[in-house]
């Protein structure tokens, strides 16, 4: 029989944090903005088909950066979480603070009871009447939570794009300056040469939640993806 | 050991709402409670119902019309109910039947369609969305057996054969494609007969809605089911269209002229029928 070592809380949760945060740090980065024109997401991620942000509900949108297989089960987790409080409730009492407040959950306890830590980060996003009343939300590997009121910039290089984007933004940014904003950060900036290419459309992950969608789209689903030709046409 | 694990990832990899449901909150479904405890011989329960909805095909579309009246035997329960309902952006139902479980089912399906298209990324054919609605009529044939019966009228837009499309369904759960036009509901009978007179092939949305309301007013004639226009309360049928562009309500202004149009038409006419 083995002897099992004997290993103290503090170095386990380190060691399950540190592993969790290099899984996370190798992914490409996403950002959050919110803005007057609403919520923009923008993620790099040349797949058109393996989403990195998606549709909760009607005002609330997901993004996440990590390992794929994770993120896309607590996506789905999340889709039925709101689905089921909004059927057997109200679709009105399907808020971003609940959804976040599950996901904290269930990261916090895998975190602590499962063999490995989910190498995933998430955000949450809601989008309100005014740029005042949206909620960010930002959730980290070990069930912490982060309520934030401009913008949240998750993965690999996430400081230096966080840092980028501060400097710029502002609550009354359109839909193309945000995501010009976002992509501003994105981009790796060279040394010494010249301003590296802009990343192209295809390279692109972009969806909105728009501010008003029932005045302006006539539904209540605020979430809308953009596709390459949107993209172009936004940034142009 | 693995395999099983993949097993059970696959069995629990569902992108229906209402199987989701059955696993894990099968007290939300509007079909899970059997009236066990209710004598089988007992009247049927007086519980309001819902009458006459047509629907027809039209030149690019389909449109989907329900009067406004709900019974509860011989009393008028409801003159307000709503029984056309977008189902998605590119699909309708009406209902007929018992009004309670029949909202809630079109809830469900609604909010159906909506969690596999989150889920998937991509919408439902409209072949598989009139699947799952029989699927889940098919759920309340216990229900429908002890005389709560729900029986819908699905129309919408087939992307991928670019033409708008029927379809009607029974008790069990029956799916049937219906071509040019269908009724269902008490009033149908009488919608029916208008609807062989007044429709033809390649009418235009506005006159669509014409013979829509027509024969609804026709139901309402002979139907004490089926409300008719109503000009003291200012209450018109519920209209839907669906086209390529996607499901449009028929704003009450419309309606209500069209209403006035046919109502005009028959004073004017002055005949018995």
């Amino acid at each position: 029989m083995t002897q099992q070592f004997y290993v103290s809380p503090e170095q386990l949760m380190k060691d399950r944090a540190d592993f969790a945060r290099k899984g996370i740090a190798r992914g490409r980065s996403v950002v959050v903005i919110s803005c007057a024109d609403g919520i923009a997401l923008v993620a790099e991620n040349p797949s058109p088909s393996l989403h990195k942000i998606g549709e909760i509900y009607d005002k609330i949108a997901f993004a996440a950066v990590g390992k794929y297989n994770e993120f896309e089960s607590l996506r789905q987790a999340g889709v039925r979480y709101a689905d089921v409080r909004g059927y057997s409730y109200d679709r009105e009492d399907v808020t971003a603070r609940g959804l976040a407040s599950v996901y904290a959950q269930s990261l916090g306890a895998v975190f602590t009871a499962e063999q490995k830590p989910f190498e995933v980060e998430l955000a949450v996003a809601e989008v309100g009447p005014t740029q005042a009343q949206d909620h960010l939300y930002r959730l980290t590997f070990d069930g912490s939570i982060a309520d934030e009121h401009s913008f949240v910039v998750m993965g690999g290089q996430a400081e230096k794009v966080s840092s980028a984007i501060e400097a710029g933004w502002q609550a009354s940014l359109g839909f193309a300056d945000a995501v010009r904003l976002a992509l501003k950060g994105l981009t790796p900036v060279q040394e010494g040469e010249q301003p590296a290419a802009a990343l192209p459309p295809s390279a692109l992950e972009v969806a909105v939640l728009d501010r008003g969608s029932e005045t302006s789209r006539g539904t209540r689903r605020a979430f809308r993806r953009l596709n390459d030709a949107d993209i172009t046409a936004l940034l142009a | 050991m693995q395999e099983s694990t993949a097993n059970q990832v696959a069995a629990n990899a569902t992108s229906s709402f209402t199987e989701h449901l059955q696993r894990d909150r099968p007290e939300l479904l509007p079909f899970s409670r059997s009236l066990q405890g209710v004598a089988s011989t007992a009247a049927p329960v007086q519980v309001p119902h819902a009458t006459t909805i047509v629907a027809m095909s039209y030149g690019g579309g389909v449109l989907m019309a329900g009067d406004r009246r709900a019974t509860m035997g011989n009393v008028i329960a409801s003159r307000h109910i709503e029984k056309v309902f977008p189902a998605d952006h590119f699909s309708v139902l009406g209902i007929a039947g018992t009004a309670g479980i029949a909202i809630d089912l079109t809830r469900l399906f609604q909010v159906e369609l909506e969690h596999y298209e989150k889920i998937e990324g991509t919408q439902l054919s409209l072949e598989g969305k009139a699947n799952r609605l029989g699927a889940m009529i098919r759920g309340n044939l216990p229900l429908a057996l002890q005389g709560l019966a729900v029986v819908p009228l699905f129309a919408g837009f087939d992307i991928s054969a670019g033409i708008g499309r029927l379809f009607s369904y029974d008790v069990t759960g029956g799916r049937y494609e219906e071509h040019e036009h269908h009724t269902v509901g008490s009033g149908s009978v009488f919608a029916r007969g208008a609807l062989k007179k007044l429709w033809r092939p390649n009418l235009t949305a506005e006159q669509a809605l014409s013979v829509a309301v027509e024969s609804l007013y026709d139901a309402a004639d002979d139907d004490s089911a089926t409300g008719g226009p109503d000009t003291v309360r200012q209450l018109w049928p519920v209209v839907y269209t669906v086209d390529r562009t996607g499901a449009r309500r028929v704003p009450e202004a419309e309606l209500a002229a069209a209403s006035r149009a046919v109502i005009e038409a028959r004073t004017i006419a002055g005949r018995e029928a």
